[in-house]
C-alpha cells in the first residue's frame, strides 16, 4: 500500500514522516514521530485527550487527517516547556493540584493555551468553555480551573 | 481493503469522483468520517476532499448570506455579520470540535448532532448542490428528507436571509452536559415581528425525528400572535404535532415529548433555562 | 479550600505530623504535565502488531461452529487465536487466594453468557487490517433465552448462565449460596415496634469510564521472559492471573505498570493481559491490545449492580430496634469479584448505627450481563445508597429532623457491631455535627452536645443471642432445562483443566495447586 509524504512543523521543528490513507494525526504522533503526550481516549471526538494546536487553534488530533498537516505548524504539550524552565501553564497545573491521573492533562494544557494565546485574561467562564471539551475523570475540574486562571494572572503581574 | 484518500483542487472534480464511485464519502471536517475510520470497518472505501477555496467563501449581498460549506464552527465565531449565528455555533461540542467541524458536514450529522442544520430550516436556507458538472439550488428542508439516500452530491454552499431583526433568531440546545453534550433536542425560532405581531414565524426542531424538521402547526398558531403567555398559548398545544421523536440512549420519545412545550415556552418568552 | 476541625479528638492525637494535613505534590506531577509520564501505550516497539477481539452480539448463546479460514488469510494477520490456543482456558480472578470456582474462559468456545464476550482475537499488522479481519469470522450462534434480573435468575425455572454454578449463585465454602449475618432477633423487635417500614432499592451498573481504556503491550523480552507494560492497577495480582492463564511460571513475566490514566477499580480485572502476552508467544513480536470506547463501555466490566430490600422496626422516640436486608449483587456472567464484594458488604451491615438485631442475606447472583468488577467503595457504596436513602424515610415516618435521628442511632464507642466486633474509633455523630454546622441546618442543643465517645459500651455490648432457624431442606440437585442437556460428541473440545503443577507466585510463594 502506498504512503503519502507529510511535511509539517511539530513543538518548532520540522519533520517529515509517510503516512497511511486515513491515518490520523494523532496516530502519526504517537507511532509515526514518537511524541507520546497526545492520548488516545476516545477516536470519536468526545474526550479531548488528543487535544493539539494546529496554527495556533486547537484540533482533535484523532479526528484529523494527518495528511492535512502539510506545511501546518503542530504544538502538543511536549514542546509546551520552552526549554529547561517549565511554561507557566505546567507551573500553575503543579501548584494547584491540577492532575491525578495525569492522563487528560496533556489535552487540558493544550487547549488552556489555545485560550491564553488569544485572551491572556480570561474570565472563569471563559476557562470553562475552553475546556468544554476535554474530559476529566479524577480532579472535579476545579483545579485545573483554577490554575488556568491563575496561570492568567501571574502572566498578566510579569513585566512586559 | 484500507480506504483511500483523493483531493482535489476543483469542487467539480471532487464531485464527479464522488458520483462514480459508489462507496466514496466526501471529508468536511472530519469529525464524522475520521470517527467512522477509528472505529474500524467504515463503510466506505474512498474518501474524497477538496482544497477549493470556494468552499470557505463568505459573500454577504444585502440581506442574503452566502456561507461555504467548508466554513468552520469557529470560523463562524470570528465573523461579525454571521453574529446571529454565533449562540448557535457555540453550542456544538467543545472548541477543538469547532476548529474542524464544517456547515457542509453539519447537514450529514445525525442526531444528537447537527444544530447549526436546526437554526439554518428556521432561515429557510437554500443548499448549492455540486452534481459534478454544474450546481444547482435546493431547500435545505429537501436536502435533509433525502439524506437517507445518500449525498445529492458535494454541498458547495448554504443561502440565508439575515434575520428580519436583531435577536430575531431563537435557539435553544437542550442537552444534559454543558458547556458541551450533545442535543436531547434543539429548537431554533426567526420570529420577525411587526408593529409586536408575529409574521412569518419559522420554528425548527433537531432530534425530534429522523432529521431536523420545521413545526408548521406551531408556524401557524403564531401567526399574527404577541410573543406573551396568552399569544403562544395555542403554540405550545400543538407543539409536538408534527414529531416523530426516538428512544434512543439519550432520552425517550415520551421524554422529548413532554419537555420540548417547556423549552418552547422559555424560548418564546425569552425566559432562562 | 481544605479545613481542619483538629478540635475534635484532639486529646487522641499529637499535633506533630509533619506530612498528614499538609499539601504534598504527587510524585509523577511533574511528568504529567510536561507529557512525560509513561502511560503502558506510551512505549515504542519495532514490529508491532495490533490484537482485536470477535464478541459476542448475543447476550446468551451457544456457539455451534467458528470459521476462521477466511480471517486467517486476510491482508496483514499475523496470527488468528482461539479458545484451543489458550492454555489454561477457565479461570477466575480469586483463585489466586484458593476462593471460588474456575467459571469463566478467556476465549469462548462451547458458549456466550454475556454480550461482549471474547470469542476469537486476531493479530494483525494494523488495527485496521484487524477488524477487517474479524469481519472475515464466521460464527453460528443459537441464541438462548436469557436472564437480566438478579431476582428473576434465582427462580425456578431460570435460565442457567454459567453451569459452574447452576443455581445462579456463587456458592460459598461449596455449600451456601449466600451470606448470611444474624445478630438478635428480628422478627420479635419488629413485632413489637412501634412503625415497620419495608423498601427496595436499585442501582444500575456504573461504567468507570476512565480517559484511558484498558490495555497492555506485550512483547519478548531477554531470557525468554515476556514484558507486559498494562493499565492494571494490581500488578502483582495481573500477574499471577496471567501467568496461570498461560501456564508459564511467573517469573517469566515482566510486568511494568503503575502509572494508570484512571483506574477507579475497573483496571483490577486482567482482561487484556493473557491474550496480548498469548498474542506474541505465538508471533515472536510484541503486541498490542487496548480497548477502544465502545469495548469500554460494553466489554470494561463496570461496578455491578445492587439490589437492596431493607426492613426496618423503628420506635417513635427514634430508636431503630430492627434492621432485616436482602441483598442481590449482580455478579453479571462470571465470578470475578462479587464472591468477595458480598462479604465485604455484609461485614458492613447495618451500616454506621447501631441496631440491637440485625439480619441479612445477601446473594452473588449470575445474570447474562457483562461480569460486574470493583469501583470505589466496593461492596459498600451501593448498600450505604439503599441503608442512607432508608434512613431518610424512617426519619420522616416518624416525624424526626433526619440529621438528629441519625445521631440518635449513631455508633458509638464500645457498642457491639452485627458481626460481632467491638465499635471504635467511631466518629459519625461527630460528621453529622460539623455538616449540619456547613451546611447552616439547625440541630437542637441535645444533640449537638452528643458524642461518639459517650453512651456507647454496657447493654449495647452485648451479644444477643440468634435464635436458631430450622435447618434448610437439603440443596435440590442442579435444575438442568431441556437445551442445557449436554453438547453432542461433535461439540469442540471442553475447557482444559488446570495441569497440576508447582508455579512460583510473587505473591504466595511456592504453591501447588
Amino acid at each position: 500500500m502506498s504512503k503519502k509524504p507529510v511535511q509539517f512543523r511539530l513543538n518548532g521543528g520540522d519533520k517529515a514522516v509517510f503516512v497511511d490513507d486515513g491515518q490520523n494525526l494523532l496516530d502519526v504522533l504517537r507511532r509515526g514521530i514518537g511524541d507520546f503526550a497526545p492520548k488516545y481516549g476516545c477516536g470519536q471526538g468526545t474526550c479531548g485527550v488528543c487535544t493539539v494546536l494546529i496554527d495556533g487553534e486547537p484540533y482533535l488530533a484523532c479526528l484529523t487527517l494527518a495528511e492535512t498537516c502539510e506545511g501546518r505548524e503542530v504544538q502538543t504539550a511536549s514542546g509546551l516547556a520552552p526549554g529547561p524552565e517549565l511554561h507557566p501553564l505546567q507551573k500553575a497545573f503543579m501548584e494547584h493540584f491540577a492532575a491525578q491521573c495525569g492522563f487528560c492533562t496533556p489535552g487540558m494544557l493544550m487547549a488552556a493555551k489555545a485560550l491564553l494565546d488569544r485572551n491572556p485574561q480570561p474570565s472563569r467562564e471563559d476557562v470553562v468553555e475552553a475546556i468544554g471539551g476535554n474530559i476529566c475523570r479524577c480532579t472535579g475540574y476545579e483545579p485545573i480551573i483554577n490554575a488556568i486562571l491563575a496561570a492568567a494572572s501571574a502572566a498578566g503581574r510579569r513585566p512586559a | 481493503m484500507p480506504v483511500t484518500v483523493r483531493t482535489f483542487a476543483s469542487l467539480g472534480e471532487a464531485a464527479s469522483t464522488l458520483g462514480s464511485e459508489r462507496e466514496a464519502r466526501f471529508l468536511g471536517g472530519g469529525t464524522l468520517l475520521m470517527r467512522a475510520i477509528n472505529e474500524g470497518n467504515p463503510p466506505f472505501r474512498t474518501v474524497v476532499r477538496t482544497t477549493d477555496p470556494r468552499l470557505k467563501e463568505i459573500r454577504t449581498a444585502g440581506q442574503r448570506i452566502v456561507i461555504g460549506a467548508g466554513v468552520t464552527m469557529a470560523e463562524i465565531l470570528r465573523i461579525r455579520e454571521l453574529d446571529f449565528l454565533h449562540p448557535v455555533a457555540r453550542t456544538v461540542g467543545g472548541p477543538a470540535v469547532r476548529s474542524a467541524a464544517t456547515v457542509g458536514g453539519n447537514i450529514f450529522a445525525e442526531k444528537p448532532y447537527g444544530d447549526l442544520v436546526v437554526a439554518l430550516l428556521a432561515l429557510d436556507a437554500t443548499v448549492s448542490v455540486h452534481g459534478g458538472y454544474s450546481a444547482r439550488e435546493v431547500p435545505l428542508a429537501e436536502v435533509l428528507a433525502q439524506r437517507g439516500n445518500g449525498a445529492p452530491g458535494v454541498i458547495e454552499q448554504v443561502m440565508i436571509e439575515r434575520p428580519a431583526q436583531q435577536g430575531a433568531l431563537r435557539f435553544r440546545k437542550v442537552s444534559r452536559v454543558r458547556p458541551k453534550g450533545v442535543s436531547v433536542l434543539s429548537i431554533a425560532a426567526h420570529l420577525p415581528t411587526s408593529s409586536g405581531r408575529i409574521q412569518g414565524a419559522r420554528i425548527a426542531y433537531g432530534a425530534m425525528a429522523p432529521t431536523p424538521i420545521r413545526a408548521p402547526a406551531v408556524e401557524r398558531a403564531l401567526e399574527g400572535r404577541s410573543l406573551d403567555r396568552e399569544g403562544i398559548a395555542q403554540a405550545l398545544a400543538v407543539a409536538v404535532d408534527d414529531c416523530a421523536p426516538a428512544d434512543d440512549a439519550i432520552a425517550s420519545a415520551w421524554y422529548r415529548r413532554e419537555v420540548l412545550p417547556v423549552h418552547l415556552r422559555r424560548l418564546l418568552l425569552g425566559e432562562a433555562r | 479550600m481544605l479545613e481542619f476541625r483538629k478540635e475534635i479528638f484532639a486529646d487522641e492525637r499529637d499535633d506533630d505530623l509533619s506530612e498528614v494535613g499538609k499539601p504534598t505534590q504527587r510524585q509523577d506531577i511533574l511528568g504529567h504535565v510536561t507529557g512525560r509520564s509513561r502511560f503502558f501505550d506510551d512505549h515504542a516497539f519495532e514490529g508491532l502488531l495490533h490484537l482485536k477481539v470477535l464478541r459476542s452480539p448475543h447476550h446468551h448463546a451457544r456457539i455451534r461452529r467458528i470459521d476462521t479460514a477466511a480471517a486467517e488469510g486476510a491482508l496483514g494477520v499475523k496470527r488468528v487465536i482461539r479458545a484451543a490456543d489458550v492454555p489454561v482456558n477457565l479461570n477466575t480472578l480469586l483463585s489466586l487466594l484458593n476462593f471460588g470456582k474456575d467459571d469463566e474462559p478467556t476465549l469462548a468456545h462451547d458458549k456466550v453468557r454475556y454480550k461482549g464476550e471474547p470469542v476469537v482475537a486476531v493479530v494483525a499488522e494494523s488495527e485496521a487490517a484487524a477488524h477487517e479481519a474479524l469481519a472475515e469470522v464466521r460464527v453460528e450462534y443459537e441464541p438462548l433465552p436469557a436472564v437480566f434480573d438478579v431476582e428473576e435468575a434465582l427462580k425456578p425455572g431460570a435460565p442457567v448462565v454459567n453451569e459452574t454454578y447452576p443455581a445462579n449463585t456463587f456458592e460459598y465454602h461449596g455449600r451456601y449460596d449466600h451470606q448470611k449475618l444474624r445478630f438478635g432477633d428480628v422478627e420479635r423487635a419488629f413485632a413489637a415496634a412501634d412503625h415497620v417500614l419495608e423498601a427496595r432499592y436499585q442501582m444500575s451498573p456504573i461504567e468507570h469510564a476512565p480517559t484511558e481504556t484498558n490495555g497492555c503491550i506485550a512483547a519478548p523480552e531477554t531470557n525468554d521472559r515476556f514484558v507486559c507494560h498494562t493499565s492494571t492497577q494490581a500488578l502483582f495480582f495481573s500477574v499471577d492471573t496471567a501467568a496461570k492463564i498461560l501456564n508459564v511460571p511467573s517469573n517469566r513475566l515482566h510486568f511494568i505498570g503503575g502509572t494508570v490514566g484512571g483506574g477507579f477499580g475497573g483496571k483490577v480485572d486482567t482482561v487484556t493481559e493473557p491474550l496480548a502476552i498469548l498474542g506474541a508467544m505465538l508471533t515472536g513480536r510484541p503486541v498490542r491490545y487496548v480497548l477502544d470506547r465502545v469495548e469500554e463501555m460494553q466489554f470494561g466490566p463496570p461496578r455491578g449492580a445492587e439490589r437492596w430490600i431493607i426492613k426496618d422496626g423503628v420506635m417513635r422516640d427514634g430508636r431503630i430496634v430492627a434492621r432485616k436486608f436482602t441483598g442481590y449483587f449482580d455478579s453479571g456472567a462470571y465470578t470475578r469479584l462479587s464472591s468477595y464484594a458480598v462479604i465485604k458488604s455484609v461485614g458492613h451491615l447495618p451500616g454506621p448505627y447501631t441496631i440491637p438485631n440485625v439480619a441479612a442475606d445477601v446473594y452473588c447472583v449470575f445474570t447474562n450481563r457483562t461480569p460486574a468488577t470493583a469501583m470505589r467503595g466496593f461492596g459498600v457504596t451501593g448498600a450505604d445508597f439503599a441503608i442512607e436513602c432508608q434512613m431518610d424515610k424512617l426519619a420522616h415516618l416518624i416525624d424526626m429532623d433526619p440529621l438528629e435521628f441519625r445521631i440518635r442511632n449513631a455508633y458509638r464507642d464500645g457498642d457491639m457491631k452485627a458481626h460481632r466486633r467491638e465499635a471504635k474509633n467511631c466518629a459519625l455523630i461527630e460528621c453529622c455535627q460539623v455538616a449540619a454546622e456547613k451546611a447552616g441546618w439547625p440541630l437542637r442543643e441535645e444533640f449537638r452536645r452528643m458524642s461518639s465517645r459517650q453512651g456507647g459500651g454496657g447493654e449495647r455490648a452485648r451479644i444477643e443471642a440468634a435464635p436458631r432457624e430450622t435447618a434448610r431442606p437439603e440443596a435440590e440437585p442442579p435444575r438442568y432445562p431441556s437445551y442445557e442437556q449436554p453438547a453432542p460428541p461433535s461439540a469442540p473440545e471442553p475447557p482444559r483443566a488446570a495441569p497440576v503443577t508447582r508455579r512460583f507466585s510473587s505473591v504466595f510463594g511456592t504453591r501447588r495447586r
